[in-house]
């Protein structure tokens, strides 16, 4: 076991192996079969490099979340493959994907009084080795300890750790499920909405722990955004959905354009570029200038 | 790293293993001294003293000093002792059952009871009385299998409707339950009402939740069988941990989330299935004991587990003395108690969090 896990930890070493591959994955949720094939993922290929920040755009409903669902294994691919670190997910048990991915997801919605540390520590769960005789009880190891405080410190949530999970506010609580998250020691990190639901400072400060974590341990990122303007500000490169295909792949500047946003989300919005880092900006356009869009409601 | 383990275990931020062993150490000592406490009380009242001499012959197998005792030992070896000692472990089980429930479908209100699953595990051992299987003393091993099919049925039925939603909100599930409760129970009335009145009105008696022991080679069988799946369960408690987290995350942490929701499913409709087959439907144990556990001492499963079952077993032991005391020297069968008792704290429950709930 541990072999296996030390030759994993070096095939991520070795920079030439994007950190996720994807290749012509195609999903689509039961429910929709046997009426005409929708796909919910339409044929997708595309890479993340090791250390890269991937945004994932695109309208509701096109596919941005059930992406995510299939890069962390939750929902399997209907055809093509997904390798993490050039091993295919396929072949990969739930444990040792835990230990190369970490998810984030869209909502948390805990119902029982988990305190902030306890929830931290959970992330060490599939690095424990379970004793069958202890039944769980005092498996976490001084480094799980250390490794979760590590998260903590790195979130800013050392000094909440006593604090109900259920009791925090909107911002701390995300950030602890990104400690959780970083607890778990991933290569990647998958997020869905992360800013959802927070005012702007806390937005700032998600995606300023998001882009540390990037440069200081090499974290892979993939962020599924509303948020275009976060998404160019914070995201190496932007990958644009439209109907669960593939629609635009590459640098912010590249992928958002007056015409890729009219041809995704069917309306017209303004461009213009950040006065500081120079990316694209979208604004959405003044309520007078909209009035042909109304005439057609 | 040490100040960081001890300053979170101070907190109580974490399970440590020197929690657990004081909370648990605790709780047994007080479940020892509960049930020493229960032996002394019922139709005729047992001085302290005689229960410790009756104990001593009975742990030495001592028939003629025990018999030296007179019928206060009689009464308490025959009939008393194996009643108490049924009783916490009827309430340990469903306490048990509840805490996993209440884990497994993310639910803090989830019990087997509220939620149609002994129900099913009555009807499924009502119909084997039916069809004449297995008597009211000989019900070992026939009559638990009928109830953990039974209460298995029921139980994949509440978690299909549970899952038809991504989360079925609280009062829905609740519903849902209160519906299959229904549904099952005019079964189980059917099947008593054309039964010959004598065999109905033991049914009757046993499905309002009684503790009547059985000998003492069933009763050890019985024990010895909630002791397993208690073990079986608590291997699982970490996993319950992380199911609470939901089922996305649950996997994300690598869990095998299919593999452990039917092993977990299995041994909640064994555990309910045997309970039911001895104890009849006995209510809101499941529920009001993990939930007041869960406010002391946090939400750990590896804690919270084997805390709930030995509070759960406690709790049935004092209501069941109750029981047996409050009408003396008649009966009321125990269901009543825990259902009076646990009723309106559900109610508190329901109303107090209903904000917090859908």
């Amino acid at each position: 076991m541990k072999t296996n896990r030390m030759e994993t930890m070096q095939s991520w070493l070795s920079v030439d192996v994007p950190a996720i591959e994807v290749e012509g994955v195609s999903f689509r949720y039961p429910t929709t079969e046997g009426r005409e094939r929708i796909w919910t993922l339409d044929h997708l290929s595309f890479h993340v490099d090791a250390g890269e920040i991937l945004g994932v755009v695109g309208p509701n409903g096109s596919g941005k979340s059930s992406l995510l669902k299939v890069l962390s294994g939750y929902l399997p691919a209907g055809e093509g493959d997904v390798r993490l670190g050039g091993l295919s997910l396929g072949t990969r048990s739930q444990a040792d994907i835990a230990r190369l991915v970490a998810v984030v997801p869209q909502e948390y919605a805990q119902v029982f009084p988990f305190t902030v540390a306890e929830t931290v520590l959970m992330g060490r769960f599939p690095h424990r080795t379970a004793r069958w005789w202890s039944m769980g009880i005092g498996d976490e190891t001084a480094s799980d300890l250390a490794c979760a405080h590590h998260a903590m410190v790195e979130t800013d949530v050392v000094s909440l750790a006593d604090r109900l999970v259920s009791d925090l506010s909107g911002g701390e609580r995300q950030r602890v499920m990104i400690a959780r998250a970083l607890a778990q020691a991933p290569k990647i990190l998958l997020l869905d909405e992360p800013t959802a639901f927070l005012d702007l400072q806390h937005q700032i400060e998600i995606c300023s722990i998001l882009r540390r974590l990037k440069e200081e341990r090499g974290l892979t990122v993939v962020l599924v955004s509303h948020d275009l303007n976060l998404a160019s500000q914070y995201c190496d490169r932007i990958l644009m959905l439209k109907a669960g295909a593939l629609f635009r792949l590459g640098t912010p500047q590249e992928v958002i354009g007056v015409d890729a946003l009219r041809a995704v989300y069917g309306c017209d919005v303004l461009i213009d570029r950040h006065p500081e880092s120079g990316v694209p900006r979208v604004t959405i356009p003044s309520y007078a200038s909209t009035k042909h869009i109304r005439d057609h409601m | 790293m040490t100040d960081l383990a001890s300053s979170w275990a101070n907190a109580g931020a974490v399970l440590t293993v020197h929690r657990w062993m004081a909370v648990i150490g605790g709780l047994l000592l007080a479940s020892v001294a509960i049930l020493v406490l229960c032996l002394q009380f019922g139709a005729t009242s047992v001085d302290m003293k005689t229960v410790a001499t009756a104990i001593m012959h009975m742990l030495r197998a001592d028939q003629e000093g025990a018999a030296t005792l007179g019928t206060s030992a009689i009464i308490m070896v025959q009939i008393r002792f194996p009643r108490v000692l049924m009783g916490f472990f009827v309430g340990a089980g469903l306490a048990a059952v509840g805490v996993t429930l209440q884990a497994l479908l993310r639910n803090p209100l989830a019990d087997s009871y509220v939620l149609g699953v002994s129900s099913g595990s009555a009807l499924g051992v009502s119909l084997a009385i039916l069809f004449g299987i297995g008597s009211t003393f000989m019900f070992l091993p026939i009559l638990p299998l009928f109830g953990f099919a039974g209460g298995l049925m029921a139980l994949l039925l509440i978690y299909r409707l549970a899952q038809s939603k991504s989360r079925l909100p609280i009062h829905s599930l609740l519903l849902a339950g209160v519906i299959l409760n229904a549904i099952l129970t005019a079964f189980i009335m059917f099947i008593t009402s054309i039964m010959e009145p004598n065999r109905s009105a033991g049914l009757m008696a046993w499905l309002m939740g009684s503790l009547t022991a059985p000998n003492y080679p069933a009763l050890g069988i019985f024990l010895l069988y909630v002791l397993c799946v208690l073990v079986m369960l608590m291997h699982k408690a970490q996993s319950l941990n992380m199911l609470t987290l939901g089922e996305e995350t649950a996997r994300s942490l690598g869990v095998e989330t299919e593999g452990i929701k039917k092993w977990l499913f299995v041994l909640t409709a064994l555990l309910t299935g045997a309970i039911v087959s001895v104890s009849g439907m006995i209510g809101f144990v499941g529920m009001v004991v993990p939930h007041a556990v869960r406010l002391v001492i946090g939400s750990d499963h590896r804690l919270l587990l084997p805390a709930s079952a030995l509070v759960g077993g406690m709790f049935l032991a004092v209501a069941d003395t109750i029981a047996r005391t409050i009408m003396a020297p008649a009966e009321i069968p125990v269901g009543i108690v825990t259902a009076l008792t646990g009723g309106p704290f559900f109610l508190y429950l329901l109303l107090w969090r209903k904000d917090r709930m859908v």
